[in-house]
């Protein structure tokens, strides 16, 4: 798979272009600035985007708000945002920009090598992945309609799908069956009136309401 | 500490209005002797109690007074006035001494010997010229220096000279420089902690973890594999400390976003009962960064209050910038009761408010709603789009 990566720092750009080569991805434009990613993003050949949220040269947003922009001028593009701090507001604005195919994780997530690239993975696949501490932030605060409706097993079955966990991953979590998780996973679908259709999308619909988007 | 009486510098009063000026003032004279002698009585009667709510309300009623002849005075020059008394607040014994320690009540007492002679007599000539028909072309001439002459005599006990104003404002300076110095010293204590007990240790660990797996990878594989684990869980570990330390100084969002989209995160991060906390943001620019900041963990400062006091169901952020003052204010229809006294928190806000001349005025009459004001004022830099919403 071919990928636009943008880092600042230089110690971790290269790190990253290791242990992303490593496991069988191609990088194809590994930038450092905001101006350099926006002209990288427009690459027809890139097929997905591993993006820091701070770049130069305003050192704020910079990266999120390219990744933002990328996705309206190609709908559905994949993009993982890394960041030294994850807020919800950016959660927010980054699943509001096009139903699935984005990841936002903690830049220390990388350190879990195998998880990570399985993230990116699916993230390019037009799955969600979040960060577990939007996650439990998420967690903590919602009570509100229709995901009051849910019991606290369908609650925490839901927030395991928005960090993009697949079924197996969260019966193992859980120390369940997947079948279990399954019928977890379809009254969740039932009780948020989600339209029967794909289950990816499903999912994503379901994360989305979840995060009252 | 003082607000304006008497607005802006204007053209002086005409001559009819000076006339009624004098005549006012001549009235006044009355009620300015009874204040004057009643103060002694009530000082007398102190001893016995009764003296305590007398002291209040005379000094109460002078301040009027004079405040009155301030405004005829900030007239009759075209010049501006400022009211100069500090607020009085508390029970009957706080106001007493408020009353009493307020440099400015001596200031009005002797005033008033003035008033009632110098003054008085000035007044009566004006009036008698008017009066007296043959000299009412004196009269025309004589009505604005005689009354110029007596609005002088007025201000010179009633108004701070320039001198003393700036002597108030190093005091001012001096103390709230001092409690920031103090205020700092405190954070950069705590920052130490912070780093001491949280990250660097876990460094410290991690290091030793590292060591141990390097002597281990020869005859204890699965040992060093095992130590290399732990290292990765000490590293997040401390990586999260890091983080929750920068968030304490200056949270990232706010480098980012600015004070409303800092905000609107910490709202994110807050449910009440009855929904979302909302916020509304009218600001053209972003003010300088110290205040924004002092700002952004004063409004964090009061979420936190009333996600753990006020039992409120509903809570709100309003931001403006209107006539040169960022306001913040936070609501909530909690139970009230509330004061600004009550908790660290709120002082420490205020004194890093104070800083930039800041306030902080809580309003909570019991039963609710709560109102924090927050207060400071600043300029805002380069014009940006505003933005203006409510998370859902």
């Amino acid at each position: 798979m071919r990928l636009v990566l943008a880092e600042d720092h230089a110690l971790l750009r290269a790190g990253l272009i290791e242990l992303l080569a490593d496991r069988g991805f191609t990088i194809l434009h590994a930038v450092d600035n905001a101006p350099e990613l926006h002209g990288a993003l427009r690459d027809p050949e890139a097929e997905a985007a591993v993006l820091d949220v701070r770049l130069p040269p305003t050192q704020t947003d910079e990266g999120l708000r390219a990744a933002i922009a990328i996705r309206e001028e190609r709908p559905g593009f994949p993009v993982m945002v890394l960041s030294q701090y994850v807020e919800r507001l950016y959660a927010r604005e980054l699943l509001a920009s096009g139903a699935g195919a984005v990841g936002y994780l903690l830049k220390d997530r990388v350190s879990d090598v195998a998880e990570f690239v399985d993230g990116v993975r699916r993230v390019a696949a037009g799955g969600t992945v979040l960060d577990p501490e939007v996650v439990s932030a998420v967690l903590a605060a919602k009570r509100e309609e229709p995901l009051d409706r849910l019991t606290p097993r369908e609650r925490e079955v839901l927030g395991l799908m928005a960090e993009g966990r697949s079924n197996a991953a969260i019966a193992q979590r859980l120390t369940v069956t997947e079948k279990a998780v399954q019928k977890h996973i379809n009254s969740i679908f039932a009780k948020l009136d989600l339209p029967v259709g794909e289950d990816d999308h499903r999912r994503v619909r379901a994360v989305l309401a979840w995060l009252h988007l | 500490m003082s607000t304006n009486a008497a607005g802006e510098a204007r053209r002086p009063a005409g001559r009819v209005r000076l006339a009624a000026y004098a005549f006012a003032q001549l009235l006044l004279a009355v009620p300015v002797l009874l204040l004057f002698a009643l103060w002694w009585v009530a000082g007398v009667l102190v001893v016995v109690w009764v003296g305590v709510p007398l002291v209040v309300g005379v000094g109460v009623a002078l301040r009027a007074v004079a405040t009155a002849h301030r405004r005829m005075a900030a007239d009759t020059l075209g010049q501006p006035v400022q009211r100069p008394y500090r607020p009085l607040d508390g029970g009957l014994l706080a106001r007493m001494q408020g009353v009493l320690g307020d440099p400015m009540t001596w200031r009005d007492l002797a005033w008033a010997l003035a008033a009632v002679t110098v003054g008085f007599t000035l007044a009566l000539l004006t009036t008698i010229l008017l009066l007296g028909v043959v000299t009412t072309v004196l009269w025309w001439y004589a009505v604005r220096p005689l009354l110029q002459l007596r609005s002088r005599v007025d201000l010179f006990f009633l108004a701070y000279s320039r001198t003393e104003r700036l002597e108030q404002r190093v005091q001012a300076l001096t103390e709230s420089r001092a409690e920031l110095v103090d205020h700092s010293a405190a954070e950069l204590r705590r920052l130490e902690r912070d780093l001491h007990d949280g990250a660097q240790a876990r460094l410290v660990a991690l290091s030793m973890s590292l060591g141990r797996a390097e002597e281990a990878f020869d005859e204890d594989p699965e040992k060093a594999r095992r130590l290399v684990g732990d290292a990765r869980e000490t590293t997040a570990a401390a990586i999260g400390d890091l983080r929750s330390v920068v968030r304490g100084i200056h949270p990232p969002v706010l480098a980012d976003r600015g004070l409303g989209g800092a905000v609107e995160a910490l709202a994110l991060d807050m449910s009440l009962p009855g929904g979302p906390v909302e916020v509304e943001t009218n600001l053209p620019g972003r003010p300088p960064a110290p205040v924004e900041s002092a700002v952004y963990f004063g409004v964090a400062e009061c979420l936190a209050n009333v996600g753990k006091h006020a039992g409120a169901s509903r809570a709100w952020v309003h931001l403006a910038h209107r006539d040169g003052i960022l306001r913040a204010v936070v609501g909530d229809d909690g139970r009230g009761g509330a004061s600004p006294e009550d908790g660290t928190g709120m002082l420490g806000v205020m004194r890093r408010l104070a800083a930039f001349d800041g306030t902080l005025s809580v309003s909570s009459p019991p039963g609710g709603p709560t109102l924090v004001t927050l207060e400071v004022p600043c300029d805002l830099s380069s014009p940006k789009t505003t933005r203006s919403s409510a998370p859902g």
